[in-house]
C-alpha cells in the first residue's frame, strides 16, 4: 500500500513539474493580423507599433522574450513622446510591474501562442492537470488503509516538515506565493497551463480559456482531490463528510460551471453564492450597468446579490451561526478546507493575534463600505468613476487600491499563499469583510455556539491547536463555559479532535448561550451564593 | 463668605483621607497573606487562579518540574506529534505576572511547620502564611527486580516523556516496549508508541482490560480493540523481573506465570500512581499513604492544606475512594480551597462523580456509578446494549428494586454531563432516562443516533413500554 502511495506521489509530482515546467517557457510568434487586433485595442502610440512591427511581429520569441521586448519598446516610445515638446499623453503606454503584464503583455502572448502545448492541447492537459489529479488522487486514496482504523489521525504532524513550518513547509510557502504572483500579476507566462485547460473552456462555456478559467479549474480541481484526502481522514464523522461534499458542491456548480453555461447564453458571469462584501466588485458601475442591460436574468442578479447580503446572510447567521457560509458553501473556505487543512494546526492562538486580528478584519470591513459608498455615490451622482472628488482621489483609484491591496494580495498571495506559515484560514481570519460582517451578527445575534459539556474538559489544548482561526478553545472548554466568538467559522474539528467529548457545535435557545460560571459543573458548592452574589 | 471656608475643610478632608488610604494600604502590602503551592499541576493552579480572583493575597507556585503550567493529560500528544509542548500550557508566559502570581523553580526537600518555612534543595528558603500541598502522584512501583535501570519508566511527569524521546525516538532504536500495568496510563502509552510503529507487549494482571472498573461488555469491547491495533495484549499475567544488558540498561523481561523472556529496549510501569509526598513525612503533617486532610482539605497543622492526588480524605465521600488521582477532583479541590483560603470557609462536596478517559479511537464517558460485575452493590442491575458492528456500547445501572437511575457508561457515543448531573440529583428512574435519552446525546451534529434501537431493546428485555421522546423540529424558533 506503501508502494502505490508513492506511485500516486510520483505521478503527482511529474505532473507538477510539468505543469511548473512549462511556465516561463512558451514560445510566442506573434502574426501581422494578431498584432494588428492587439495594437488596435491597446496602442495610440505610431512610434509604438512601427518599432514593434519589426521587432516582434512574424519571429519566434520565447514567451519571456516577447515580454522584454514589448516592455523595452514600450519605455522607448515614452521616452520618445516624453521628449516632444508638446506631450500627447494619450500616446504614453502606462508601465507598472502589477498591471502592464496582465492588462497590456498578457492578450498579445496569448493570442500569439505557438508551441508544442498550443498543438497538442489535449495531450497537455493529461500529462500536465491529468496526471496530477491522478497520483494525488492515488495518494490520498491510499490513506484508507494507512491511516488504520477510523478515528483521529494526527500522528506526526509537529514532526514532519511540510506541516510544521519545516524545509517542506517553506517551499510549499514560496510555491503558492509564486503562483499567485504570477497569476495575478504576470499571466502572459502563464499561456502553457491556460491552453491546457482550454479545451475544458470551449466545451463549457465556448469561448478561449484565460487565466480565470484556468485558476477555476485547478481551484475545483485541488479541492476534488483534497476532498478525498478529507473524506477518508473523517470518515468515521459525517459532519465532516457532509460539510466537505457541499462546500465541494457548490464551489464546482455555482462557482464554475453555472457561470460559464451563463456566458454560454450571453449572460453575464456570475457566481450566485459570492455575497458582498467578499464580491467587493458587486457594486461598481460597471457591474451594475453591465446586470441592468442583461435583462430580466441581469435584475434578477442584482436583486438576489443585494438580497443575499441584506436578508439572506445575517438571517442564516442568526439561526446557524457563519458557518453556514463561511465552511458549507464559500470558495474561500472550501480552499481552506481542502487544500488548507494539513495546514490548520499552524494558526497562532496568542492573545496579540487575536487583537491584531480584530483590527484588521474590522479595517477590512470599514475599507470595504467607504469604497462601496463612493462607488454608489459617484454612480447616482452621475459622477464619472475617474474624475477627482476629493485629495486628489478618483472613485476608481479608491477601487483599484482595494483590488489590488486586498482583493489580490491579502486575498490572494497572502490569504493562501501564507497557508503552510499562519494556518489555512488566513484571509477568513485577518481580511475577509463579510467573514467581519457575518461575525458581528454571529456574535450578538444568533442562535449559533460551541456547548461545553459540563465539566469534562482536560485542558489538553487539541481544540486550540486545530482551530484555523485561532480561537483559544480550550481557556472556554476548561472554564465549562460555550464558546461563542465571532470568528468561529464552525468547521466542527475541535469537536472532532477533543479526546473526552466535550465540545458540540449547536444552534439552540439563545438563553443560556453565553455562560460564564464561575465554578464548574461537578463541584457541589453552593452555586446560587455565587449566581446572587454578582 | 461660607464657601472658601467649606472648600478648604474639603481639602483637609480629602488630605486625611489619602494619608489613612496610603497607610492603610502599606499596611496591608506588609501584613498581605503570602500564599505558597508546591505544586503547579491543576490542583494548585486552579487554586492559585480562583486565589487570585477572589483576592490580592501574594501567591507563590512552587515547582520542579517545569516553570509554567502545563496539562499533564496532553504529554501523550506531544510524543505523538499532535501538539508541542508549548500547546499543552493553557495560559501564555506573561499570564503569571499579568495576574501576579510568582512562579519559583526548586525542590522543596523538608516543610517547617512551626516557623512556616520551606526549605530547598539548594538550601535556600521561603516562608509561608498559608501553605498548600499539590504535589500530585509519582509512578507505582512493586519492588520488581530491575525497576530501576535504564530505560525504565512511568509515564507521569514532564521528564518521564523526556526519557521516551530519548529510549524510545523510533523503532529502529526500540526495537519492543513492554508495559506491565492495564490501566488509564498504561493503554495511552501503548498509544503513544504505537503512534511510531514500536512494537508494544502490554502485560495485564487482571484476566481483562480494567475489569476492576469496566463491566465485562466494555472490558471485553477494549480487549479486542486493543489487539485491532497490533498491541501484544497479555491477560491475567504479572511482571518477574527486569532483566538488564551490561550497560545497565532494560534488555528483556520475565513474565512470572510462564517465565517467558520478552526482549525490550524500554519498561513502560503503568501500575497505578501513589501520593508524591516522600518529603513531608518528617515533618508533623499527618499522612498516611497521602496527607491526611478532613472536608476543608485542611491537614492537622493549622495554615496546612493538601489538595489533588497527594490529599487523602480521613473518610471517603460517598462511593469515592480516600485518594482520587483524577484531573476533575484536582480541579475541584482547588476551587473549593481557594474559597476557604479567602475566607469563605468552604467544604468540599464533589457532587456526582463523573469521568472520561479515550481508549485508543474509543471515547468513554461515565456520570454516577456503573460498577464491574466484581464490585457491583448489592441491588445494582445493569441494562446494557452493543452495537452490532461498530466499537460502540452503554451500560446503564439502576437499583433492581426502585429502578432509581445510579449511572451511566458510554463508549464511542457522547452524553451530556449536565443532564445527567441534574437527573441523578432528582433521583430519576430508569425509564425517565431512557425516554429522554436523545435529548441528552453529545456527538456532534448529522452522526447517526443509537437511542432508538437501545431503548428497543430495554422494552423487549424488561418488558417496558417506552417511547424515546424525539425532539421537535420548531425547536429552531424556541427563544
Amino acid at each position: 500500500m506503501k508502494a502505490i502511495k508513492n506511485i500516486g506521489l510520483i505521478l503527482c509530482f511529474i505532473g507538477f513539474a510539468i505543469f511548473t515546467g512549462s511556465i516561463f517557457t512558451g514560445t510566442n510568434k506573434v502574426s501581422q493580423e494578431t498584432f494588428n487586433t492587439w495594437a488596435k485595442q491597446k496602442v495610440k502610440s505610431a512610434f509604438f507599433i512601427e518599432k514593434a512591427q519589426k521587432e516582434i511581429v512574424d519571429i519566434e520569441l520565447s514567451a519571456f522574450e516577447l515580454s522584454h521586448r514589448i516592455t523595452e519598446i514600450a519605455k522607448a516610445s515614452n521616452t520618445y513622446h516624453k521628449s516632444q515638446e508638446k506631450i500627447a499623453w494619450n500616446k504614453i503606454i502606462p508601465l507598472k510591474w502589477n498591471k502592464t503584464s496582465k492588462d497590456f503583455i498578457y492578450p498579445l502572448a496569448r493570442a500569439s501562442a505557438t508551441g508544442w502545448p498550443q498543438q497538442n492541447e489535449g495531450l497537455f492537459f493529461w500529462i500536465t492537470f491529468g496526471l496530477a489529479i491522478l497520483g494525488g488522487t492515488i495518494a490520498f486514496a491510499t490513506d484508507y488503509k494507512l491511516l488504520g482504523k477510523a478515528g483521529i489521525k494526527n500522528n506526526g504532524i509537529f514532526q514532519h516538515s511540510a506541516t510544521n513550518r519545516g524545509f517542506l513547509g517553506i517551499f510549499a510557502f514560496l510555491y503558492f506565493v509564486g503562483f499567485y504572483v504570477v497569476l495575478y500579476f504576470f499571466p502572459n507566462y502563464l499561456i502553457n497551463p491556460i491552453t491546457a485547460v482550454n479545451p475544458l473552456s470551449k466545451s463549457l462555456g465556448g469561448n478561449e480559456s484565460s487565466q480565470w478559467f484556468l485558476y477555476g479549474f485547478m481551484y475545483c480541481a485541488v479541492m476534488s482531490v483534497f476532498a478525498i484526502r478529507m473524506f477518508i481522514k473523517y470518515r468515521h464523522n459525517n459532519y465532516q463528510i457532509l460539510r466537505t461534499a457541499v462546500v465541494l458542491f457548490f464551489q464546482i456548480a455555482f462557482a464554475f460551471i453555472i457561470p460559464e453555461i451563463l456566458v454560454a447564453f450571453n449572460k453575464p458571469w456570475f457566481d450566485f453564492k459570492n455575497a458582498f462584501p467578499l464580491n467587493y466588485t458587486f457594486f461598481f458601475d460597471w457591474n451594475i450597468d453591465n446586470l441592468l442591460a442583461s435583462g430580466n436574468m441581469g435584475i434578477f442578479m442584482l436583486v438576489w446579490g443585494i438580497l443575499l447580503t441584506l436578508v439572506i446572510v445575517p438571517v442564516m447567521v442568526y439561526f446557524y451561526g457563519k458557518r453556514w457560509y463561511c465552511s458549507w458553501v464559500c470558495g474561500c473556505g472550501g480552499l481552506a478546507e481542502t487544500l488548507g487543512d494539513p495546514y490548520r494546526q499552524l494558526s497562532s492562538k496568542s492573545l496579540l493575534s487575536w487583537k491584531v486580528e480584530r483590527w484588521l478584519i474590522h479595517g477590512v470591513l470599514g475599507f470595504a463600505i467607504f469604497m462601496t459608498a463612493i462607488t454608489l455615490y459617484t454612480y447616482f451622482a452621475e459622477i464619472e468613476s475617474w474624475r477627482k472628488i476629493a485629495f486628489g482621489v478618483s472613485a476608481y483609484d479608491i477601487q483599484s487600491s482595494y483590488g489590488f491591496l486586498i482583493g489580490s494580495i491579502f486575498s490572494g498571495v497572502i490569504g493562501t499563499g501564507f497557508y503552510p506559515i499562519l494556518g489555512n484560514r488566513v484571509w477568513c481570519r485577518f481580511g475577509c469583510p463579510l467573514a467581519a460582517y457575518m461575525g458581528l451578527v454571529q456574535r450578538f445575534k444568533s442562535r449559533f455556539r460551541i456547548t461545553t459539556n459540563g465539566g469534562q474538559c482536560i485542558s489538553c489544548g487539541n481544540c486550540s491547536t486545530y482551530c484555523e482561526q485561532g480561537i483559544d478553545v480550550r481557556a472556554y472548554a476548561q472554564k465549562g463555559e460555550n464558546i461563542v466568538r465571532s470568528s468561529c467559522v464552525g468547521c466542527g474539528i475541535c469537536a472532532a479532535v477533543c479526546p473526552r467529548g466535550v465540545l458540540k457545535l449547536e444552534n439552540g435557545p439563545e438563553q443560556g448561550r453565553i455562560n460564564p460560571t464561575e465554578i464548574l459543573l461537578g463541584n457541589d458548592v453552593d452555586l446560587m451564593q455565587y449566581v446572587n452574589r454578582k | 463668605m461660607q464657601a472658601p471656608k467649606s472648600n478648604f475643610k474639603i481639602v483637609i478632608s480629602l488630605f486625611v483621607q489619602a494619608v489613612f488610604k496610603f497607610q492603610q494600604k502599606h499596611y496591608n502590602h506588609r501584613h498581605m497573606d503570602h500564599i505558597v503551592i508546591i505544586g503547579n499541576g491543576i490542583a494548585g493552579v486552579t487554586a492559585a487562579r480562583h486565589i487570585r480572583k477572589n483576592s490580592d493575597k501574594k501567591i507563590t507556585i512552587v515547582s520542579a518540574e517545569n516553570k509554567y503550567f502545563f496539562s499533564r493529560t496532553a504529554l501523550m500528544y506531544v510524543y505523538m506529534g499532535h501538539l508541542t509542548f508549548k500547546h499543552t500550557q493553557p495560559y501564555e508566559d506573561w499570564f503569571w505576572k499579568k495576574n501576579n502570581i510568582e512562579l519559583k523553580e526548586g525542590l522543596v526537600t523538608a516543610i517547617n511547620t512551626s516557623d512556616k518555612t520551606l526549605q530547598f534543595t539548594d538550601n535556600t528558603f521561603l516562608n509561608y502564611d498559608k501553605l498548600i500541598i499539590a504535589t500530585g502522584s509519582k509512578p507505582h512501583k512493586f519492588g520488581w527486580p530491575g525497576q530501576d535501570l535504564k530505560g525504565v519508566m512511568g509515564l507521569y511527569h514532564k521528564q518521564d516523556l523526556e526519557q521516551l524521546e530519548k529510549y524510545a525516538p523510533n523503532n529502529k532504536v526500540c526495537k519492543r516496549a513492554v508495559i506491565v500495568g492495564g490501566g488509564l496510563i498504561g493503554i495511552e502509552l501503548a498509544e503513544m508508541l504505537r503512534s511510531r510503529n514500536i512494537p508494544v507487549t502490554f502485560l495485564v494482571r487482571e484476566q481483562s482490560f480494567w475489569n476492576g472498573v469496566l463491566p465485562a461488555q466494555e472490558s471485553e469491547m477494549i480487549n479486542k480493540h486493543i489487539l485491532e491495533h497490533q498491541i501484544d495484549l497479555r491477560l491475567g499475567v504479572n511482571l518477574k523481573e527486569i532483566k538488564s544488558d551490561k550497560n545497565g540498561q532494560v534488555s528483556s523481561i520475565i513474565i512470572a506465570e510462564t517465565g517467558e523472556e520478552i526482549h525490550c529496549t524500554i519498561v513502560g510501569l503503568t501500575a497505578g500512581v501513589s501520593p508524591n509526598i516522600d518529603f513531608i513525612k518528617a515533618s508533623p503533617i499527618e499522612t498516611g499513604r497521602g496527607v491526611k486532610v478532613n472536608r476543608f482539605l485542611e491537614t492537622n497543622i493549622e495554615d496546612v492544606y493538601a489538595i489533588g492526588d497527594c490529599a487523602e480524605q480521613h473518610e471517603a465521600i460517598g462511593q469515592r475512594r480516600n485518594i482520587e488521582a483524577v484531573w476533575y477532583t484536582g480541579r475541584m479541590m482547588g476551587e473549593t480551597l481557594a474559597q476557604t483560603i479567602c475566607d469563605n470557609k468552604t467544604e468540599y462536596k464533589p457532587g456526582h462523580w463523573f469521568n472520561s478517559a479515550k481508549f485508543l479511537d474509543i471515547e468513554y464517558q461515565t456520570y454516577g456509578w456503573v460498577f464491574s460485575e466484581r464490585n457491583k452493590l448489592e441491588n445494582e442491575a445493569h441494562f446494557q446494549w452493543k452495537h452490532p458492528k461498530e466499537a460502540k456500547c452503554i451500560t446503564i445501572s439502576y437499583d433492581k428494586d426502585t429502578h432509581l437511575f445510579l449511572g451511566i457508561n458510554t463508549f464511542g457515543i457522547r452524553m451530556r454531563h449536565d443532564f445527567f448531573d441534574k437527573w441523578l440529583s432528582q433521583k430519576k428512574s430508569i425509564q425517565f432516562i431512557l425516554e429522554h435519552l436523545a435529548g441528552a446525546n453529545f456527538d456532534p451534529e448529522f452522526y447517526k443516533l443509537h437511542e432508538a434501537a437501545i431503548v428497543a431493546k430495554f422494552n423487549t428485555e424488561l418488558n417496558t413500554n417506552i417511547s424515546l421522546r424525539k425532539k421537535s423540529w420548531t425547536r429552531i424558533f424556541s427563544k
